[in-house]
This record gives C-alpha cells, structure tokens and sequence, in this order.
C-alpha cells in the first residue's frame, strides 16, 4: 500500500542529455551572446558572469495562441474597492491594457531575450572555441615534459630514510602472530612465578619440580623470542619513488607597459584588457601562472599590479629597459626549462630614438628565444585611427618591430583604439598559425 | 459513515490521552515519515473516506527536482532540447533564488508517485504527504477527466516505450530528423487532444503491446486519401461535386478537432515511425489534458485535504505546536492572493480559489445561511459535506466546478469584479461586481475563464483540397474577434506543413456570423518568392 524509496542517491544530471541538445541547437546564438558579453563587460567580470541572454527566436517554441491585443475579452479580478458596473477605466497609454493578468503572463514569454546561465566550462568553450595556444613550438611534446619523482609505492630495498614505518610495523605484527611469538607478558608472568618460587626457603618438593618446569617453560619463550623476532628485515618496506614525465603546466606572464605621462587611463585600460584577456586565456592551459608586471618610462622597473595601472610616473620613455628587466627577471627566477614565458606588451609606440633598434637586437637575440610567445599592443588615440591602422606606417618602435614579426612566427603585434578593437586583437593574435602564414 | 464521524467526534474531544507526538524538531528519518504516513492514513482514510491508489513515496534532492522539472515532472520522458531549454531556465531561476523549488512533485500513476525534497523539514515532509499522497491522489483516482482520458496504470511503461522508441528512432534516422519531427509535433500539442468526443478510454498498455503489429499493419494499410489523390492523369478528374464533398469528409471523419490525431492517420508525407511519433506526443498532450483543466480543482482538493488532515493530527495530538505552526504558516504562503492592484499579482491562484471554495462547501453543508439555501439547495445543510465534496471532485472540471459552486459569499470575500476589455478601446470597462445583480455574471464570467474552449483557440481541419494542390485547410472558429498571434501562427503552420508534406492554409470566421475574419497560408505568394 505504501513504498518510501530515498531516492537521493541515484544519478543526477538526468537532463544533463536535454541540456547538451538544448545548447547545441541554440549554439550560434549562443555564442554571439558569449562574444557580446565580451566586448561588453568589464574584462574582470568575464570569467565570473555565465548569465547570457540569446534572442528567443530559434528556440521558440510557437504554439498557437490568442493575440492578447485583439477582440474583446473579461476576465474576473479579486480585490474590488471601488469600482462599480459600468465604470470605465482609461487604459495605461502604450502598453494595449491588458486587464488580464493571466493573459499577461502568457504574453510575457513572448519575443523577449531569454535568459540562463551557462557553467564557467561551457562560457569559456565557447569564449575561447577555436583558439588554440600559439604555438607550442618550442615546448612541443618531448620538451613540454620535466621530470619529477612521484611516490610509486613501495618496496623491500631502499635507504634507511625512506622506511615506511606503518607497513613494516604492520608486516612485523602479521608474522608474529602467524609464527605465534611468545608475548613479552608472558614470559615476564613466568619470570616472576620463577623468582617468587625461588624466593621461597625452604622450598618443598612440589616447589622445586614446578620450578624445574616453569624454567624449562622460560628457556622455551626466550628462544621462541628469538628465532621470531619482533621485526624481520623481510617486514621492512620503503618508500618507492619513481621519476615520472610531468607536464610543464607552469608558466609565466610578463605584462610590459609604458606608463610615461603619454599613456593616460584610457591607454591602460585598454592595454588592463588585453593583459587580462591573455591571462584568462593562459589560465586555461596552466595549471599555475604567474605574473609578473613591469612599468618603465626611461627605467624599468617590477611592481605590483595596483602600482601598475594605477601609479603616474614620469620621464622619457626607453622601451629597451623594460626588456632588460625582463631578461633580468627570467634569469633569477624563470628558468626556462621548468617555465612556458608569455610576454604582452603595450605602449602608445613613442620611444626614445635610436632604443628602438636596440629593442630589436635584444628581441632577436635574447628574449624571442626564450619565450612561447611576444605580443605587442600599440594603442591608439582614437582620432589617429583611420592614419594609422594601416600597419604599413606607424613611429620608429613599431616600424622596427616589424622586422621582429617577421623573423619570429611567436611574435605578434597589433594596434588597437577602442574596447571594441581588444577582443578582434586577441582573436587574431591567437587565431589559429594555418590562418596567418 | 459512522465511522468517519466518530472519527470526528474522536478528534474533536481533544488530545487522547496515551499518544504521543510524533516527532520533534526538524529533522526527518525514514522510521518518523513511516509513522507519520500511518498517522496521516488514518485520518485520509478512516476520517475522510478518501480514495487512494497505492503510493510510493520517493525522497529526492534539489537536482533531482530540477531535472523532474524538466521533464513534466514525470519520471522517465524521451530527450528533447527543449526540455534543456526548460531546466536551463529553471535552474537559474532557482540559483538566483527568484522561485524556490517545489515541495513536491506527484505523478498520476498507480501507484501513485511523489517526489518530496531531501530539505524539507520533518512538518514540511508531513503537509506535503498529506498534500500529495492524499488529496492530488483521491483527485487523480476519482475525477471523472482523469478517469476517462488517462491510463495511470499504463502511462510509466508507455514513458518508458516512448523513451526507448525516439531513442529508437534517433539512431535510425538521426538526431535531427527526429528533433525536428518533435518539434512540429510540439507545436500542435495544444491542438492533439479530443476535447468533447467519446472516444473509448486509453489503455496505454494495450497500444503498447499493439504498437509493432500496428506498424506493420500501417506500412500494408490501405490510405483513404491516396487513394483520393489523383495521379498524373489530375486534368482529367471531373468537377468535384458537393456529394463528392461531403463523402470525402465522411471518409475523412472531417471537421477535426485533434490535429495531430488527424495528421498522424491522414498524412501523406509521414513515414511509420514518424506516425508512431507523433502518436506518442499525441497521448503525451491527452495525459496531461484533464490536468490543465483541473488546477483549481485538484490543488483546492489537495490544499483542503493537507489543511484538514494536519489540523485532525493536531488536535490529536500528534504534532506540536511547533509543527502546526510551521505547517500553518507555509499553508498561508501558498494560499496568499493578492489583490488586482498589487505589484505581484499574477492572476488568481488556483490554491487560493480552489481551497476557498472547498471550504466554503463544508460551510454550506454544515452551517448554511438563507442565502446559501436559496442558491444551493442540493447541499445547504446537508451534514455530510465529505460526501458532498467528494461528489464535487469527482464530477466537475474548473469551468463547470465554479459555475455549480462558487457562492455569493465567496464572491463577496474575494470582492470579484469583472473587467471587460476591448482592444479597440481606449478604456476598460468594469461589468459585475459582488452585488446581488453580480453574481451571476461574475460567476459565469470567472467559470469562462478556466474554460479551454475559450481560452485556447478552436482549430479544426475542415477539408483537404485534393482534386487540386493537396492544401490542407484549417478552420479558426473566432469568438470576439480574438485573432491569433501573427507571428506564432506563421510558425505553427510551417510546422503543420511539415507534418502534412503539401501547404497549409488557415481560416478564421467568427462563431456567429460566419464571417471571415482572416487567411494565412504557408503558400508563398509571388510578391514573397521574390524577397
């Protein structure tokens, strides 16, 4: 008559294939609104905010219904106060004056956009679909792998060290319960039956003949004792180790700005973006990134990030010295074989004359080889766009760095003036290599 | 009966001496809800008299109940995105905290399936089975809808045929043929069901063991309308004459009301697996037919039946103070009705009304007022109001439960009013009020508004042109001048079209005049192929 079934531990996610069906349908859609968010919303709020609203056309589902503003209609509402039959109510201006509310609602999953949230996996998918990590030239799979010893269970042989005490303690207590080890208890039980026999004086005959047989007993459990001893060295087990490939899944970040008096907020806002872009899309490959922000004007320096964007220096501005400092940086604390080195670079493109060709030699020589990929960002005044987006002209550090992007395939440089221009940049930057060369 | 009022009797005295609570506190365990459904059975049953099938009760998480969400709450449905669409939706709703989530889902099936939530407190998990087990399922097994269009016994093993039949299906002929066939099918669920016809009860399990051999026999069957369809030689047919007409409506069983019946039988363009499809979406639609037209009815049942059971169990002294109160205070939540000028009105609430007017029936049984003679003299001091409402759940839907029922007196609480509202008009009219001149016409009024005759629009296939173009007409029966949404109508018969293979067209005429209102078709015109 009656059956109580828990039911919690069944699977979940039993729409789970209803929701699969549902995104690939509505995918298009849903993608433009992920690419919107984009260009929208603050770069911060990007990994975090996987509410997207799509256009519900696509994923309507049509069924045939009254059109709430034709015809003639009643509809019966609770909570007169005042009316009475026959009064007229103007209607509320623009809106057709539905006095059904139940009508209403049905009007109101009409055209509008609707709205749900996606997973922060399913957001970035498609944030990041068809992107791949430049590259990984360098690091391709024989290098990207270091060697790191793992625990590898255990074994008989090994240094002193590396005893794992619990399972030789618990090998030792199974043999001695399987050879049956005397206890210590008993013996010291016998011993002292023996000594309190031999305390006795004088002793009787019984004493003496117990005596005889208890030190048999005693002689019996110390050999006993010592032919089991309390641990064997087949009880011993030592840590194994075992040096296994491990995935190079560390890398490092370098954010260069020119933070002289000509890059104003707008400059490293715009640059903020595209640091973050790049860093969201390095998070998704590596398990551990870190990143390192230098400021230079006419000297470089390493700061943390509130100092980076948000400080005023001023001074001249050589570019060289934040490379320097990079090169510095890399040496003390990224070796290159345990690090994959990003660097992203912004400035509005002024440099001091003749440190441009110096960059050039310190890129080529230096610091190309040692990163997975350099990206530059020149940005803009809004009004020089239209001058300038041909990347065919451009001042002295841009020109130059062009011989640079033509010599490394892991260089990239792009200008960008407005939010609008960050996320096309990054696409481009990391858009797959077969679609540029 | 003298049981039932002994019961009564019993529970008015007071505590009994010698039982004790129930439980304590909030937390729930399996032990505690067993004896709290025993408890709960003995008023259900003994007091009451209600009318069960067996239940089973199953505890399932939050996710657990969104999924159930996302699928008509029924355990076991095929897979469609748009059932995604429906848990994406509910899911950020509920994550967001704009609705929490159902205390519980039943399911009208025997037995009778409910699902309640793993949080439910220890009160909770008793208002919902009393609620639930108790009142949905008398109303599921005694109101005569669900008795006549809906095979409870059946409809889990026919789930789990159709389940496993689009699977079917979807390997066979691939996702998306049998996506898109859904999906038209969707689109005329509302317009898949028998309204007013006799048709012999459903037996789903019959179908199901008949449905291979009726394959088969469909894939031999003889087609009434190919054989109507002229071949190659079209030119040579005579003028069609009335007779001819008419015949080919009689053999057509025209004017139809049930769309997806009609094309299921009649569609040229649908294969056998399509027709079994469609089928299946078609007794999905009548499943759940009777409970579209029942959601004042069956929650006012279950709200009454939870209200009186925790109340007889309280005076009883089974549950505590504390119980009660929780219990009281959610049963006001799901009773509050706004008023119409209230920021969150959303219509009258099925609960609200429902629950309403079932205790307004016991009042009128038990302590009737001349008004209440007058108006009801069938029930007006009739003592035995568990009779009466039972009658009432048994034999009525909305429409016909408010027209027979609601009092002047409700009408009079609630302060209902009529709205009349004429689209072309600058203003509103107020038409009755809760005046003894009103009554009447608020009740017809409020009854109209539950009936899906006139909420949802009167479709029927009315011929099929097949001397010449093989178009399929489609008659819109208008009452005031309500015409359809444009835009979902030139959606919805795409969809018809696709079923039907040939191009459909759409005629509304008003319900008196017999004028025509408005055509669309899915024939492209000239002007259109052009774009």
């Amino acid at each position: 008559m009656f059956h109580l079934i828990d039911r919690r531990l069944n699977p979940k996610d039993k729409s789970l294939g209803n929701r699969q069906r549902f995104l690939r349908r509505a995918r298009a859609q849903i993608k433009e609104a992920v690419n919107r968010t984009v260009s929208e919303r603050k770069v911060a709020d990007v990994a975090g905010g996987e509410t997207v609203s799509i256009p519900s056309k696509g994923i309507a589902e049509p069924r045939l219904r009254h059109d709430a503003n034709s015809g003639r209609r009643e509809g019966v509402l609770p909570g007169n106060k005042e009316f009475l039959t026959g009064d007229k109510i103007p209607k509320p201006q623009g809106g057709g004056g539905q006095g059904n509310g139940k009508e209403g609602a049905a009007e109101g999953s009409g055209d509008d956009e609707f709205e749900f949230a996606l997973s922060r996996e399913e957001f970035l998918e498609l944030f990041f679909e068809d992107l791949e990590l430049p590259d990984l030239v360098k690091t391709d799979l024989n290098e990207i792998y270091a060697e790191k010893s793992r625990p590898a269970g255990f074994t008989t042989s090994g240094s002193p060290s590396a005893i794992d005490v619990r399972r030789t303690m618990r090998n030792g207590l199974g043999r001695r319960l399987a050879l049956m080890r005397p206890r210590l208890r008993e013996l010291e039980a016998l011993e002292a039956e023996v000594a309190e026999l031999e305390s006795r004086n004088p002793a009787s005959e019984t004493d003496r003949d117990r005596l005889a047989v208890l030190r048999k007993q005693v002689e019996g459990i110390k050999r006993k004792r010592r032919a089991v001893p309390f641990i064997d060295p087949i009880d011993v087990r030592f840590r194994h180790r075992q040096p296994q490939p491990e995935p190079n899944t560390k890398a490092v970040m370098f954010c260069l700005m020119d933070v002289s008096g000509s890059m104003g907020e707008r400059e490293k806002d715009l640059a903020k973006r595209f640091f973050i872009l790049l860093y969201l899309f390095l998070q998704r490959r590596y398990e551990h990134i870190d990143i390192v922000f230098i400021r230079h004007t006419h000297e470089a320096q390493e700061v943390d990030e509130d100092t980076f964007f948000h400080s005023r220096e001023t001074g001249g501005t050589v570019v060289s010295t934040a490379l320097d400092e990079m090169l510095k940086i890399v040496r003390a604390r990224y070796p290159n074989k345990e690090w994959n080195i990003y660097a992203a670079q912004a400035s509005d493109g002024e440099n001091y004359s003749g440190d441009s060709e110096r960059c050039v030699t310190m890129l080529n020589n230096e610091l190309m080889p040692l990163c997975q990929y350099y990206a530059y960002v020149e940005i803009l005044d809004e009004r020089e766009t239209g001058l300038f987006m041909n990347p065919g002209t451009g001042a002295a550090l841009w020109r130059n760095y062009q011989e640079v992007s033509g010599d490394w395939p892991n260089f990239a440089m792009k200008r960008v003036a407005s939010p609008g221009d960050i996320y096309p940049v990054f696409r481009e930057l990391f858009a797959k290599q077969d679609g540029k060369n | 009966m003298s049981s039932a009022e002994a019961a009564q009797r019993e529970a008015e005295t007071g505590p009994s001496s010698g039982r004790k609570y129930l439980f304590e506190g909030s937390d729930w365990d399996f032990d505690t809800l067993r004896r709290t459904y025993d408890a709960i059975a003995e008023v259900a049953l003994d007091d009451l008299g209600l009318d069960i099938y067996a239940n089973q009760i199953e505890i399932i998480s939050s996710e657990q109940m969104l999924d159930a969400y996302a699928s008509h709450g029924m355990p076991l449905m095929y897979r469609h995105w748009s059932f995604g669409k429906q848990f994406v939706r509910e899911e950020r709703l509920y994550r967001k905290g704009y609705s929490g989530l159902a205390y519980e889902i039943v399911i009208n099936s025997d037995p009778c399936i409910s699902y309640n939530m793993e949080e439910n407190t220890m009160a909770m998990q008793t208002l919902v089975m009393a609620h639930a087990a108790f009142g949905h399922n008398h109303f599921f097994k005694n109101n005569y809808l669900f008795r006549q269009w809906t095979d409870a016994e059946g409809i889990l093993d026919y789930l789990n045929f159709a389940k496993g039949y689009i699977a079917e299906c979807e390997e066979k002929h691939g996702v998306v043929a049998v996506e898109e066939l859904l999906d038209s099918a969707h689109a005329l669920m509302d317009q898949g069901v028998f309204r007013y016809g006799r048709r012999p009860k459903l037996n789903l399990r019959e179908q199901l063991k008949r449905e291979r051999e009726r394959r088969d026999y469909e894939d031999r069957t003889f087609n009434d309308l190919w054989r109507t369809v002229p071949g190659n030689g079209a030119g040579d047919k005579p003028e069609e004459t009335d007779e001819d007409l008419a015949e080919r409506k009689k053999r057509l069983k025209l004017p139809e009301e049930n769309l997806l019946y009609f094309l299921e039988k009649n569609s040229p363009a649908l294969e056998p697996w399509q027709r079994e499809i469609v089928r299946i979406v078609r007794n999905i639609a009548q499943y759940f037919y009777p409970q579209k037209q029942t959601k004042v009815m069956n929650e006012g049942c279950a709200t009454f039946v939870h209200h009186y059971i925790t109340n007889a169990m309280h005076e009883r002294g089974l549950l505590t103070d504390g119980a009660m109160l929780e219990i009281l205070h959610s049963h006001a939540n799901v009773l509050r009705q706004p008023e119409f000028d209230d920021p969150q009105y959303r219509g009258i609430n099925p609960y609200a009304l429902g629950f309403a007017m079932m205790a307004d029936i016991r009042r009128i049984c038990s302590e009737p007022e001349d008004e209440d003679r007058e108006w009801f003299p069938e029930i007006a001091g009739r003592r035995d109001w568990r009779g009466a409402l039972k009658e009432a759940w048994a034999n009525f839907r909305d429409e016909s439960f408010i027209r027979q029922y609601l009092s002047p007196r409700l009408i009079r609480d609630l302060r209902l009013f009529v709205l009349g509202n004429d689209t072309t008009k600058s203003h509103c009219k107020v038409g009755s009020i809760h005046d003894e001149r009103g009554y009447h016409g608020v009740r017809e009024s409020l009854a109209q508004s539950y009936d899906l005759a006139v909420i949802e629009p009167d479709i029927q296939v009315v011929d099929v042109d097949l001397r010449g173009d093989r178009v399929l007409h489609l008659h819109h029966t208008m009452r005031d001048d309500v015409r359809l949404h444009d835009s979902a109508m030139a959606e919805v018969l795409a969809h018809v079209r696709r079923l039907w293979g040939y191009d459909v067209c759409l005629t509304g005429a008003d319900a008196q005049s017999d004028k025509t209102s408005y055509n669309a078709s899915t024939v492209r015109s000239d002007k259109d192929a052009e774009e």
